[in-house]
């Protein structure tokens, strides 16, 4: 059954308009990533002559910034600090906030509830406030230049929103599963340890996806706390010790951004809908 | 459906002996052990080092100093005479609210374009949600990239389209002006993502046969977006849009990395103001002071916010 023509029109326009809606905007969200990966590839040649169209290989693509990149650079060395910062913090985050996520969700009465809101509260004191006691305090401790200075920080802002993440995903478990464990006998935190945990898989992977992602977004207190090159973590030492006096290695620089970008990215997609699930849920209730 | 109560007490006469004393006390102490190290955690490492910012912010401390003494309001009114901290407190506005009205309106766009299936839409979501995961910094180069004075691909592309004349050839980072719209443009490009991904959670849960039935009733697009639509995920664009001012607000990453604040100190916000004095200044007394400005502001804004959402999702 054909439609009439002036419908068919109509009906074609809307979809156009809809995917050049959605096309404008992947291109504004994506273009910087693109860019990057172009650039990573240019003959510095190629890219320093403005008589070239910037979208084109003029000369051959090359791999000679990677090089640079991983050889003669510090790059290898913060990508290790990351990872090593990445994985200890996540470790403190979900001891101190998977039991307290459950407890929040599931000990209910007054003071669990003000509680809750409380540690939702610390997200209005940022690291913009904080990083200038802190400096003081890890000089005091002694702990400038070291990375466990991140490690022992780090969590203080990925505690409280994994917390609040993980009381929503434990809400959404039912009571009944965990009771039905302590009539067979389990204590009530052996039902949290042995029925409880195995079955939240999917937020505590969540959890650890979140907790990553922020110890990689995270600048001002490695810029902070950290002076030595071979210390930084990639979110510092890119922008700083890549980008030094008037040189810019445009080609390794943007090698270094798309690499360090697009593998977390792609993670993190997987978990997105979990993500606002649990925050969304979270803030309103 | 038993209350955890009687549960447990059925639990407890069949296995009187794994319990030593009353079972309520126990759940409570569990409780408390199970809060306890996040909650210690949380008040030494936020609570205690908020409390010294406030010290801080009435003494004379600086990176190196051995003794400290109060000198109550000081700071502030040092702070105040200056000039260039007013420009800092006005940036903070500026960036902030403008941004997030652009984040507001194209969230709202980009999710409701979104709300329709079409082929390859996982893929448009992971090069949207790009920009929100990507560590900020390493973003912000990108743009400075773009931005660049001589090889920047905003100029070559306006050129070889023939949008920009022969004569014009914007210097992005280097014009007060355009150099915080280059910081606006990157603020919406890192909030956006977020937004939308909220704004898409509050749009699908709305159920189709409210549509459905406004459209029955003879409801337009325009009459369903603004009595329906828009009231029903007020709560949630309260939600999105708190943290977006908290984030945007705070953060000093876009400035240090576009334009260090430059040119003339035209760009500074509070956050990167508070750097320069309190770390490479070396004047913690003072960084602490305006980095404290920001607390009140952000305090009225969730207060406001969350009794707004509050108050719409009673009536």
């Amino acid at each position: 059954m054909a439609a009439p023509l002036s419908a068919r029109v109509k009906r074609w326009a809307l979809d156009s308009a809809h995917y050049g809606t959605i096309a404008l905007f992947a291109l504004f969200a994506a273009f910087p990533f693109l860019w990057m990966v172009i650039t990573t590839f240019k003959e510095t040649n190629d890219l320093l002559n403005t008589e070239n169209n910037p979208f084109l290989y003029n000369l051959p693509p090359t791999m000679e910034n990677l090089r640079v990149l991983f050889q003669d650079t510090l790059f290898p060395q913060w990508i290790w600090n990351t990872a090593w910062v990445g994985v200890a913090v996540v470790v403190v985050t979900l001891l101190l906030s998977v039991p307290a996520g459950y407890a929040l969700a599931r000990l209910s009465g007054k003071w669990a509830q003000r509680l809750a809101i409380a540690i939702f509260l610390t997200y209005l004191v940022p690291p913009t406030i904080l990083f200038i006691p802190f400096a003081r305090v890890v000089g005091d401790l002694g702990l400038q230049d070291s990375l466990w200075s991140l490690v022992l920080v780090y969590p203080s802002f990925a505690v409280p929103f994994c917390t609040w993440l993980l009381m929503g995903f434990f809400k959404a478990i039912p009571r009944d599963l965990e009771e039905a464990a302590m009539i067979d006998g389990l204590s009530r935190f052996g039902a949290f340890l042995r029925v409880v945990v195995p079955v939240s898989t999917a937020g505590i992977l969540t959890v650890i996806i979140f907790a990553f992602t922020l110890v990689m977004q995270e600048f001002i207190y490695a810029l902070t706390f950290i002076t030595a090159a071979s210390k930084l973590t990639l979110s510092v030492g890119v922008p700083t010790f890549l980008v030094r006096g008037d040189v810019y290695f445009w080609g390794s620089l943007m090698g270094a951004c798309a690499i360090a970008s697009i593998p977390i990215a792609i993670l993190y997609n997987f978990f997105v809908n979990r993500f606002v699930a649990g925050f969304t849920v979270g803030a309103i209730k | 459906m038993t209350p955890p109560q009687d549960a447990g007490t059925a639990a407890m006469a069949m296995a009187p002996r794994r319990y030593f004393g009353h079972l309520i006390d126990s759940e409570e102490w569990l409780g408390r052990a199970m809060i306890g190290p996040a909650v210690v955690y949380i008040v030494l490492l936020v609570g205690f080092p908020f409390l010294l910012a406030l010290f801080y912010s009435v003494s004379n401390i600086t990176v190196g100093s051995a003794a400290t003494k109060f000198v109550g309001l000081h700071n502030f009114k040092m702070i105040m005479e200056n000039p260039s901290f007013w420009v800092a407190l006005k940036n903070t506005f500026i960036f902030t609210i403008v941004s997030q009205v652009i984040v507001l309106v194209l969230a709202k766009i980009l999710a409701m374009a979104l709300m329709k299936e079409f082929r390859g839409k996982w893929f448009v979501r992971f090069l949207i949600l790009l920009p929100w995961v990507a560590p900020v910094s390493l973003g912000a180069i990108g743009w400075l990239w773009i931005f660049d004075s001589i090889y920047s691909i905003i100029n070559w592309t306006g050129r070889a389209l023939g949008i920009f004349g022969p004569e014009v050839w914007p210097i992005w980072l280097g014009q007060p002006t355009l150099a915080m719209a280059s910081i606006i443009t990157v603020h919406v490009w890192r909030m956006l993502p977020l937004a939308t991904v909220i704004v898409l959670a509050g749009l699908s849960s709305i159920p189709q046969d409210i549509h459905d039935a406004a459209q029955v009733d003879g409801a337009g697009f325009w009459r369903r977006l603004f009595q329906i639509t828009i009231p029903l995920v007020l709560p949630i664009l309260m939600v999105a849009m708190l943290f977006g001012i908290v984030f945007t607000s705070t953060d000093m990453v876009v400035v240090y990395v576009l334009t260090r604040g430059g040119p003339y100190d035209s760009t500074h916000v509070l956050a990167s103001q508070a750097f320069f004095t309190g770390i490479e200044g070396g004047d913690l007394a003072e960084g602490a002071a305006i980095a404290l400005f920001l607390f009140p502001i952000l305090v009225a804004v969730a207060i406001g916010f969350l009794t707004v959402a509050r108050r719409s999702e009673v009536a």
